[in-house]
């Protein structure tokens, strides 16, 4: 299978070029940064995704598949150039998928989708309505495109579209929100709130991937690894130490004295769980997580040691 | 306690028969840590200060779904812990009754907290059906902030119960063990409840003794659990035909209430 893979030069598109070309498909890139190191059976595109020369890509390269996680957070991109990112990038990638008769369009969206709160459900299905922009405004681009891709699912009915939502990753990449909150020595945490995290490996969110393109489900999925585990637990688990900051000194202290810096919004992500139920998933494509709860910290503490 | 009592809670949480990681905590965040403490503090409640009476234990199933559905008695939810040391200390093996808790818990810090790793969580009807599912033991408290509201005049009696219970016992084929709580009233005689100051606080209400503090008296109570209680159907029944239901769960606990109430005299 001919598969496009949109951010291939991130951490994930790197793990899951990888493991999707170990297992015989043809892997095309398309990324506005390089892959410098990029292995044999590999081709990359250093393109915008919006831009014109994206659409030769899909009009040359004959494709049977994309798998779309070109989105950035605002951890990575402030302001109005993230909406432009998530946004316009997603549309392009329907858009052209339509016209050049792609099979199967993959969206890798998040879990944060759903929201942290006091009364929110604990492991969140599929059909809930996305609550994180009450609290996190900063979220409202990804859930728009995540809500975007699902629309496609009965927009273009001969495309096979899949939106995925997938936890926090862990690993030896370091990639992702939850790798960059824990990289540090001290960690910040709400004093009195230690909430559930749900995370997997780098390379089970590749897994995951394979499955789906696999599997080619139609419809809106959740991602998950091994059972959450509260924070603290992470945090000592990788070697980390936990820091109690009163909810009222919170937002003066992150970003500061050592301290990961963190959107204002994302203070109710470590206040309250955001746990999925991922069963659907599970189900549909037999997927299974390689590295189970210890193995998945160890991986990340082993890369990222503190020095003592 | 005892340094014997405190291994055998170590013991007992060990034996719980729930599915805790290699970290010790369960799916849902349950954390054998957690519990061992917490046991240790609601164990000195429950023998020494309270001493606690129970009878009808063995009519909890010793493995498998069900509900715990009982009466609030006094101020705030002593009834709940009563009713969760004496699954977890008097059944064999121990069983961690699961509670459905007040919304204003999970948002105050260090409770909210332990009652996660506790499990007990916010009583919300997708975390009931996802327990009973998984073959918990659930505790149930219908008559709600209204129950633990009543005042010391009212410590024997039952106020309107929801229907949401029966509901999702019908729909998880969950048998309903009725149980009594005795002793509520005298152990925090609540003589008003300050509703004010309490929306102040982020809580339903702020109970009023007689020597002003709502701190519980030693007196002892009683946990009367009935024979468990099968209703047929889906769940989706018209609201006649559950309210019969729910009064015959009504009618059972005040049976054991009135029962209670002369055991303990």
């Amino acid at each position: 299978m001919k598969v496009l893979i949109t951010g291939i030069a991130g951490a994930l598109g790197q793990e899951t070029a990888l493991m999707l070309r170990d297992h015989g498909h043809d892997v095309v890139g398309m990324d506005v940064r390089k892959w410098p190191s990029a292995e044999g059976g590999i081709t990359v595109h250093q393109v915008d995704l919006r831009k014109r020369a994206a659409e030769d890509v899909f009009r040359r390269e004959a494709l049977d598949a994309v798998i779309h996680m070109a989105t950035v957070t605002a951890f990575a991109v402030r302001g109005e150039e993230r909406f432009r990112i998530n946004l316009g990038g997603t549309r392009a990638v329907f858009e052209h998928s339509r016209t050049y008769g792609v099979k199967h369009v993959i969206f890798v969206g998040r879990h944060t989708f759903y929201g942290a709160g006091p009364d929110a459900p604990l492991f969140h299905t599929e059909d809930e309505p996305p609550m994180a922009m009450a609290t996190f405004p900063e979220l409202a681009d990804l859930v728009a495109a995540d809500l975007f891709a699902a629309t496609e699912i009965w927009r273009i009915p001969e495309l096979t579209t899949t939106v995925l939502r997938v936890c926090y990753t862990l690993g030896p990449r370091g990639h992702g929100t939850l790798a960059a909150f824990l990289r540090g020595p001290y960690v910040p945490t709400l004093a009195g709130f230690d909430p559930l995290f749900h995370y997997l490996h780098e390379k089970d969110v590749a897994l995951a991937l394979l499955r789906t393109l696999e599997k080619c489900p139609r419809g809106v999925f959740n991602v998950a690894g091994p059972p959450p585990l509260p924070l603290s637990v992470i945090i000592r688990e990788t070697g980390r130490k936990r820091v109690r900051v009163p909810e009222p000194l919170f937002p003066l202290l992150v970003g500061r004295l050592g301290l990961p810096r963190l959107p204002r919004g994302a203070t109710e992500h470590i206040k309250y769980p955001v746990v999925v139920d991922a069963s659907a998933f599970q189900r549909t494509t037999g997927f299974a997580c390689a590295f189970d709860q210890s193995a998945t910290l160890c991986a990340y503490r082993k890369a990222f040691p503190i020095q003592k | 306690m005892t340094q014997l009592d405190f291994a055998d809670i170590q013991a007992r949480v060990d034996r719980l028969e729930l599915p805790f990681g290699p970290l010790g905590v369960d799916p849902y965040g349950i954390s054998k840590r957690h519990l061992a403490r917490g046991f240790r503090v609601l164990g000195a409640f429950y023998k020494h200060y309270f001493r606690t009476r129970v009878r009808g234990i063995e009519r909890i199933p010793q493995r498998g779904r069900a509900m715990l559905v009982g009466n609030h008695s006094g101020g705030f939810a002593v009834d709940a812990g009563m009713a969760l040391a004496a699954a977890f200390f008097e059944m064999d093996p121990p069983r961690l009754a699961q509670g459905m808790a007040e919304k204003f818990i999970h948002r105050t810090p260090i409770f909210g907290s332990w009652a996660c790793r506790t499990g007990q969580f916010t009583g919300l009807p997708e975390h009931a059906e996802r327990l009973l599912e998984d073959e918990r033991l659930l505790l149930v408290f219908p008559e709600g902030s209204r129950g633990t509201a009543k005042l010391y005049r009212e410590r024997h009696s039952l106020v309107d119960f929801g229907t949401g219970f029966v509901r999702l016992a019908l729909k998880t084929k969950a048998p309903i063990v009725p149980f009594a709580f005795v002793g509520g009233g005298e152990a925090v005689p609540t003589i008003a409840n300050l509703y004010a100051l309490g929306k102040l606080l982020g809580v339903p209400y702020i109970p009023v003794t007689p020597y002003l503090l709502p701190i519980p008296l030693p007196v002892q109570v009683g946990l009367y659990f009935g024979a468990p209680l099968r209703f047929l159907g889906t769940g989706n029944e018209d609201d006649a035909h559950i309210a019969m239901m729910v009064d015959e769960v009504k009618q059972a606990i005040g049976h054991l209430l009135e029962q209670g109430r002369t055991d303990l005299a």
